[in-house]
């Protein structure tokens, strides 16, 4: 278990040199660039070819708190650990998590844990914000989630040719706080609609009970007789778009991208293995998704916002939190997946170290942002380290703080795409994938740790 | 619907009225090309200038949607559409311009427009809150509803000060993401200037944004109310107008209120310019200027004169908005046809036919709503207070952008975060395709038209007496759907259908004709 860096060829030697002064990646270069430092340094400072091709995004929705999980603290006393007292330990010496864990506590070596997430924010959606874009909410730009990101670069403009959305959200969309942001609605995630944990996963639009695919032609000619419109104005620019459109749906509806959501192609003892609930059968459509090519998933995992009742959620939704997110690793290794599928376990902040046991919570925790945990593996990242720490109450941060950009920076690198490129703005400002020095947003460098 | 299906089967070869004389299609008309106003004269001359023909004279049944759609962001019911195209009076579409422009609709959607320009959302990047958010929507709509002059409307937008519950204008200031002079400078040069922030240099800018230097926010002991008021206690900065000329603002005066006088004068290089082309955009699909919101002098208007023309109308009508409404609307290039005589850009960027373009996202779903006889449900449990909206209000009278609907966020419904024309996407694209072709929402509603046929006198047309015939049954489809009578071969087409389909043929008629391109665009 190792929270140092460590100590690579001469040229890693010059990018921690920069790293260590608190830039990284874009900012790394312009600085390189800046300091008059050698063509070949500056290189060595941009981003590696893509050893990622997707990321499946778990995302716990109203922040899962990270001394029941991921960081727990025993000595901390009962005011702090509730009844969960009894951490327990993995298959990596020395690494310990919560007791409602026990199927990740045995895969501990395909995964790392950061323990030293920060960006104080307490907010939901400010927080939410920070966590998905890296910058701080409330500036004159609202910026791109990742999924945003990664649609924009490795999307259809950027030859992605799948028939399905290469942003897929599973089930809902989260909302207004992680959203396309000003790279505008061709980088919207596709919700999916319906619920994975039903006998019929019914995508909206794509899976319409009832409806045969003989039907669904006929209708189509149909349609196509009747579109008297069309006919007149054949040859006009927005017309044609219009069927272009109609021509990728029904790509979706009659040809593999409707097969992509049928759960039932998997076997019994597979969707099992995930957990018969709407989250375990997201993480295995979250599997089915990467394999036909899409780049970025997200589950939005909602639940975690645990103000009252705190245990006796978590007694509920961890177990099944633990078997969805270990079948994915554990599956995704087992296809030879996870070397090229990045999983990312967080929500916007973690809860109140200390139990709120006064009325009205009566045994609640709160929202906390100074401190909390996130989890990373494949795609690149190493398993099994832990980086950072937090104090002994799980309060602040005493090791080696690592702010949502400096993950999200990571998470690029890993996908190829170069934090210092640019991203279209519609009123042309010069906006990076990364924030630059100027920005003045707080960064302790990437996860090189764990790269 | 299955009583449709089968009274749909019953259908003979049947010879009705059709519009097949010549080879014309329905949406243009035989009737000579007319120069009605100023406009024409100079939209045709210039025409005959690049040797483009101009599309036909639309229909009337085109005629009639188009002015519903782009006036009132709603769609004509079966019955308007009946009593209209039945109308014989030849003046019946200027009367019908006249009527559009009074309906509560016209400033309900003329509201929608212009809290997409004005940034009205109550969270996130900006943050108005639900309560500011519906005392500036309201006062919005009532100043359309009243058809305050835009001069007036915009001065008391940069001028205003108090509370934003009491005060509604001055939302203005409170929604731009950033309070910095200068982004308050931005925020009034693209609603009223039709500036973009890259058009200038950065001491422009910095001169403009001395007007707004003492601009202050301070809250009160009321949840969420923010007073907006001039703050002498801050430092003023110089402040140079746009055009070069130095402010000379006396001490302790608000230079907000020098700004607003320099930039309503008549004389004013972008105000007027600004409005009359956006309502141009508005009707036409298209700026002079284009885009409508990016005024420079290297992006100049494709036909000076007709800009200049509109212009000079606007400030004789003393900026009577709807004015200008109405010369636009009763000229005959807004008349034309969407079916081109000469195809290619060059064409239609020079008005010689109609720009067809999908329905906003709010317009859609309540066409969808009123054809099938259902309704949308919106509420935000985000931010407090919570927001419920009646479920009987039309998407096109929302007036926060922060109630979120899976519906109108994948028809491009704006974020509101720029105040930019272009943040509404009305492009088509497959999940949206997805959405209407195949998904849950549509069917409930499409079978919510069994329910509406059931009680034709609830929502008009369809009279009792002529159920059981066929023909007349596909017309009330097709006026409540597509506002016009079916041709003969629409109406054979449908036949064969229905005999080889069987059941469910009534359903799948209905659903062919939303999903057509002339259903989801205006044309």
């Amino acid at each position: 278990m190792s929270d140092t860096i460590n100590v690579g060829a001469g040229d890693r030697l010059s990018r921690r040199e920069v790293v260590r002064r608190g830039l990284m990646g874009a900012a790394g270069v312009v600085l390189a660039d800046r300091l008059g430092l050698p063509a070949a340094m500056a290189a060595a400072l941009a981003p590696r070819p893509a050893r990622a091709k997707a990321v499946i995004q778990i995302w716990l929705w109203g922040g899962p708190c990270h001394i029941d999980t991921f960081d727990p603290k025993p000595g901390a006393g009962s005011d702090y650990t509730g009844p969960l007292e009894k951490p327990i330990p993995t298959n990596v010496d020395g690494v310990v998590i919560g007791e409602l864990l026990p199927q990740l506590a045995k895969i501990a070596d395909k995964y790392s844990i950061i323990r030293s997430m920060t960006h104080g924010i307490n907010g939901h959606e400010t927080a939410a914000y920070m966590v998905q874009t890296g910058r701080a909410s409330g500036g004159r730009v609202v910026y791109p989630s990742v999924g945003a990101v990664v649609s924009h670069f490795r999307g259809h403009a950027a030859g992605y040719r799948g028939s399905i959305p290469p942003y897929i959200v599973l089930t809902e969309a989260q909302g207004r706080f992680s959203e396309c942001g000003f790279l505008g609605s061709r980088c919207k995630p596709f919700a999916t609609g319906g619920d994975p944990g039903r006998p019929r996963f019914e995508v909206e639009g794509i899976v319409a009970p009832g409806m045969t695919d003989e039907r669904q032609r006929g209708r189509r000619e149909l349609l196509h007789r009747l579109d008297t419109l069309a006919k007149a104005m054949r040859g006009d620019p927005a017309l044609a778009a219009f069927a272009q459109s109609e021509e990728e749906a029904y790509g979706t509806i009659l040809g593999d991208g409707a097969k992509v959501y049928d759960l039932a192609e998997e076997k019994d003892d597979v969707r099992e293995r995930y957990g018969r609930n709407t989250f375990g059968q997201s993480c295995l459509m979250a599997r089915r998704l990467v394999e036909h090519g899409v780049p970025y998933v997200t589950i939005n995992y909602k639940g975690w916002d645990t103000h009252k009742q705190h245990f006796q959620t978590v007694r509920r939704k961890l177990p099944e939190m633990d078997q969805g997110t270990a079948a994915l690793i554990q599956d995704l290794s087992e296809r030879g997946l996870l070397e090229s599928t990045i999983v990312w376990w967080s929500g916007e902040f973690g809860r109140t170290p200390r139990v709120m046991w006064e009325p009205p919570w009566n045994g609640g925790r709160g929202h906390y942002g100074p401190v909390f945990s996130a989890m990373l593996a494949g795609g690149g990242f190493k398993g099994g380290h832990v980086v950072g720490a937090s104090d002994a109450k799980g309060e602040q941060v005493k090791e080696r703080p690592v702010y949502p950009c400096d993950l999200i920076a990571s998470i690029y690198e890993l996908m190829g795409i170069d934090p210092s490129g640019a991203l279209p703005h519609p009123q042309g400002l010069d906006v990076r994938v990364m924030p630059t020095p100027a920005e003045g947003v707080a960064s302790a460098g990437v996860l090189r740790e764990i790269m | 619907m299955r009583r449709l299906a089968l009274a749909l089967a019953l259908l003979a070869a049947c010879a009705a009225a059709g519009w097949s004389e010549e080879a014309l299609s329905p949406f243009e008309s035989a009737a000579p090309l007319e120069t009605r106003n100023k406009i024409d004269s100079l939209v045709f001359a210039r025409l005959r200038r690049l040797g483009v023909q101009p599309a036909r004279p639309c229909s009337d049944a085109v005629f009639l949607r188009r002015a519903y759609l782009d006036v009132t962001g709603t769609l004509p019911t079966a019955l308007e559409a009946r009593t209209f195209l039945l109308d014989p009076d030849p003046g019946k579409r200027q009367a019908l311009v006249e009527r559009l422009l009074e309906r509560e609709e016209f400033a309900d959607y003329r509201a929608l427009k212009w809290c997409d320009l004005l940034r009205v959302k109550s969270e996130f990047p900006i943050n108005l809150w639900p309560n500011g958010v519906q005392a500036y929507h309201h006062w919005i709509r009532d100043s359309i509803r009243r058809n305050v002059p835009y001069d007036r409307f915009a001065r008391e937008l940069l001028t205003a000060s108090g509370s934003n519950f009491r005060v509604p204008p001055v939302n203005f200031y409170r929604a731009v993401q950033s309070r910095e002079p200068q982004a308050l400078a931005q925020a009034v040069a693209l609603a009223f200037m039709g500036v973009r922030p890259a058009a200038w240099p950065k001491e422009r800018w910095e001169g403009m944004g001395g007007f707004f230097a003492q601009v202050g926010y301070k809250y009160t002991k009321e949840w969420k109310e923010e007073i907006l008021f001039f703050d002498p206690g801050k430092p003023a900065a110089k402040a140079i107008f746009p055009d070069g000329k130095p402010a000379r603002p006396a001490p302790g005066q608000d230079p907000r209120a020098a700004f607003a006088d320099w930039l309503i004068t008549p004389e004013n290089p972008w105000f007027t310019r600004n409005i009359a082309n956006r309502v141009w955009s508005w009707l036409l699909g298209r700026g002079i200027i284009h885009e409508a919101d990016d005024i420079r002098p290297d992006n100049p208007p494709g036909h000076p004169e007709l800009l200049a023309l509109l212009e000079r109308d606007l400030i004789t009508a003393r900026y009577d908005l709807k004015r200008l409404f109405r010369l636009i609307l009763n000229s005959q290039t807004y008349q034309l046809s969407s079916v081109p005589r000469t195809p290619g850009p060059e064409a239609q960027a020079a008005f010689a036919s109609y720009l067809p373009r999908r329905l906003e996202a709010e317009a859609l779903i309540d066409a969808l709503c009123q054809i099938t006889g259902t309704s949308e449900r919106y509420s935000s449990p985000i931010p407090e207070p919570f927001t419920y909206v009646p479920e009987e209000n039309r998407s096109i009278a929302l007036a926060d952008a922060s109630i979120s609907s899976p519906f109108l966020e994948t028809f491009g419904r704006p974020p509101r975060d720029t105040g930019l024309e272009s943040e509404r996407n009305n492009l088509p694209s497959a999940e949206q395709r997805l959405y209407l072709l195949n998904s849950s929402h549509l069917r409930g509603k499409i079978e919510g038209l069994a329910g509406v046929l059931r009680r034709p006198a609830a929502r008009g047309g369809f009279p009792a007496a002529q159920r059981g015939d066929p023909r007349q049954d596909l017309n009330e489809l097709y006026l409540m759907i597509l506002s016009r009578f079916p041709t003969d071969e629409e109406a054979r087409s449908v036949l064969d259908y229905v005999q080889s389909a069987g059941q469910g043929a009534g359903v799948d008629v209905v659903w062919a004709l939303i999903n057509s391109s002339e259903f989801q665009y205006r044309h």
